[in-house]
């Protein structure tokens, strides 16, 4: 995969993004992510033109590159699918996903498939521990995961199938999510559910039970519609 | 007495696209902002103190007292620094997995807070930094943060109290230590996230060398009920220094891993209960009461009280109230191992101790876990987590040592057996939740 240029265009976003700031430097994490969504990486043209609009040297922006893992500096698949093998999604079987995945793709931590549809890397607490062993793809949660079902979803994602995460959207490209965390939103916010059932875990629990806060004043309505309770309706 | 569970920020989440505006108006939402905007400021952050929430980041620091460092009126020089507010929502403490669920299930109850406290301390910026590997949540943020500007609940005089906000969601991008509030305002400020030498404390020059809240997401998010429903009602909740409810998240080997909000002080014998208790056929071996930076407890704690006090006595943290709950085909060592290799990537690389010490950990711990190792390894161990703790600059370096010495502590045997029997004396594919069940009588 070639990397794309940084054309006026993407100049002019990465000015809007530090005019957002009250100071402009707080924009080089988000510009870099539109580096990312521009370029597929953080190519040398993209740091440059980083540093020319904050005013800063390209060393500057280099250190920050390197600090953060996010930001990768050789192409990266069209969709990066990541496995949680932080201690507890590890022993509940992130470990066993993650070998089965190196395996299947024929390829090694943080290396690309040849066809350049996927990136594979073994990521850190993705802060979905109630839902292990989980994986993401560009950064979207794929809960309860087994290697049979990760070794499905990258086959599905290689033969350019729209898949859906279990807690989110439809999954984009990899270039379209960097655009998302660039601060420029898509249209995908209101897909996907509020929350999946280990979310609603406790909830589900005091609604069979009937437990609340004592007299808090924020009772749902969906409490009296679903158990037939007397929901306090506030307007 | 209260009930077992009590929802009260996570009592919305199951409501029809509750992350909108409207679905959110439907259970109150922003009423409580409406009343804050009639109260002077400092009633606020006296009412904030008074409730007694204490931050639900991990270090459990008293919210309003935070608030209330924010030095207020002119400096000496007839001059005033604006104020901020920075939200701490790079949720990264492995085993914590609350405020990912709140902000995609109910950004509004965040952005509500979020309101209030800025009004509270004077501010006219915000701040949302949001870990960058959360897509969705971040959807979620700009849309809620869209919607309360179209509802005059952020912009320029709010509500026509002639108060002004603005609130900027910021993704990260991937560093575990930008969870330490100074390392999270050097990287808001666009340099590699290193934490900072305290003094100055961030309320007096935190964000642009400004006065700076940083508080949890959890912590503010909680802020909008109180002022709802008042300090008595949050203190008739939970213990005696530990005040409200606060969300347990439950995972690893437990039937119904999850989200459960209870009154501080619960058990981990009445959680795990709730979630139908171990699987089938095994018994609790290890677990965390507020992620991996906390000492690891056993079988014998199950019934100490979940408050900062409890778990404190206890000898660990009560942290983030991650509990993590491992059984008795875990090897603690592998465990510990993998925790240990995170430290080690996610040092910062500011400080020598954790620097250089995490790296010498993992070396220790991959010989004894090999059945390489020594008795020798096991006391290096020790000697290295001696000189680390207290030593580093930031907290992350007290955290890596925990799980290494509360496992010793509890589970020398098994260390030992490691090297005696040449090798790991436990099968990984037993610990996996896709290996059969084990059938029981």
């Amino acid at each position: 995969m070639t990397a794309a240029r940084i054309t006026d265009q993407t100049l002019g976003e990465l000015r809007e993004i530090a005019a957002r700031y009250p100071q402009a430097r707080s924009a080089l994490l988000p510009m870099l992510h539109l580096v990312q969504s521009v370029a597929g990486q953080v190519t040398p043209e993209g740091i440059e033109a980083c540093a020319s609009v904050l005013g800063i040297s390209t060393a500057e922006v280099t250190g920050v590159v390197t600090f953060y893992s996010m930001y990768k500096r050789h192409p990266v698949g069209d969709y990066h699918v990541g496995v949680c093998t932080n201690t507890l999604c590890a022993v509940l079987g992130g470990d066993a996903i993650f070998d089965r995945l190196k395996h299947h793709l024929a390829v090694g931590n943080d290396e690309t498939t040849p066809d350049g549809r996927i990136t594979l890397e073994h990521v850190e607490c993705n802060a979905a521990c109630d839902y292990a062993p989980v994986v993401m793809v560009n950064w979207e949660f794929f809960d309860n995961q087994t290697p049979e079902s990760a070794t499905q979803l990258v086959d599905d994602l290689r033969a350019g199938k729209q898949v859906q995460a279990t807690r989110g959207a439809r999954v984009c490209t990899w270039r379209e999510a960097e655009r998302v965390l660039a601060g420029f939103p898509d249209d995908r916010a209101d897909e996907g559910p509020a929350a999946g059932p280990a979310s609603l875990a406790g909830l589900m629990i005091a609604r069979k039970r009937g437990w609340t806060a004592p007299g808090d004043k924020s009772r749902t309505h969906t409490q009296g519609a679903l158990f037939g309770d007397e929901g306090e309706d506030q307007p | 007495m209260t009930d077992l569970l009590t929802p009260v920020l996570s009592d919305n989440w199951d409501q029809d696209r509750a992350w909108t505006l409207e679905a959110y108006e439907t259970i109150g939402g922003y009423e409580a902002l409406k009343s804050s905007l009639g109260m002077d400021q400092d009633e606020l952050i006296a009412a904030v103190k008074d409730s007694g929430l204490r931050g639900r980041g991990g270090a459990g620091f008293p919210t309003g007292m935070k608030w209330g460092f924010i030095p207020q009126g002119p400096d000496a020089d007839g001059t005033a620094k604006p104020h901020y507010l920075v939200v701490n929502a790079d949720e990264s403490e492995p085993g914590t997995c609350k405020d990912i669920p709140l902000m995609l299930a109910s950004p509004h109850t965040l952005i509500e807070g979020v309101i209030i406290c800025c009004y509270a301390i004077r501010a006219a910026h915000a701040f949302i930094y949001v870990r960058g590997e959360v897509l969705h949540v971040v959807r979620r943020l700009h849309s809620a943060v869209q919607e309360a500007y179209r509802a005059g609940h952020l912009g320029k005089n709010i509500h026509g109290s002639g108060y002004d906000l603005d609130v900027i969601v910021h993704a990260g991008a991937g560093a575990y230590i930008c969870g330490e509030e100074t390392a999270l305002l050097d990287s808001l400020e666009g340099r590699r996230g290193q934490p900072r030498l305290r003094p100055p404390f961030p309320a007096v020059a935190g964000l642009y060398s400004s006065p700076t809240v940083i508080n949890n997401v959890e912590s503010i998010a909680s802020v909008p009920c109180i002022i709802r429903n008042g300090v008595d009602w949050f203190v008739s909740m939970g213990t005696d220094k530990s005040k409200g409810m606060t969300l347990y998240s439950l995972s690893g080997h437990v039937k119904t891993p999850g989200q459960y909000e209870a009154p501080l002080g619960v058990t981990l014998r009445e959680l795990l209960e709730l979630g139908g208790g171990m699987r089938d056929g095994h018994e609790l071996k290890f677990w965390t009461p507020g992620g991996s930076s906390t000492p690891i407890l056993t079988a014998e704690h199950l019934d100490i009280p979940l408050d900062y006090e409890g778990v404190a006595a206890a000898g660990s943290m009560l942290g983030t109230k991650a509990l993590q709950v491992f059984d008795e085909t875990t090897c603690v060592l592998r465990a510990v191992l993998r925790w240990t290799e995170f430290y080690k990537h996610e040092s910062c690389g500011k400080c020598t101790p954790c620097r250089e010490g995490t790296w010498w950990l993992v070396q220790a711990l991959e010989r004894l876990e090999s059945g390489d190792g020594s008795e020798a390894d096991l006391e290096m161990l020790l000697d290295v987590c001696d000189n680390i703790v207290g030593r580093a600059f930031c907290a992350l370096g007290d955290g890596a040592a925990a799980p290494i010495t509360s496992s010793i502590q509890y589970f020398r045997e098994e260390y030992l057996d490691h090297f005696e029997q040449g090798g790991c004396p436990f099968d990984p594919a037993a610990s996996t939740v896709f290996e059969p069940a084990v059938v029981t009588a």
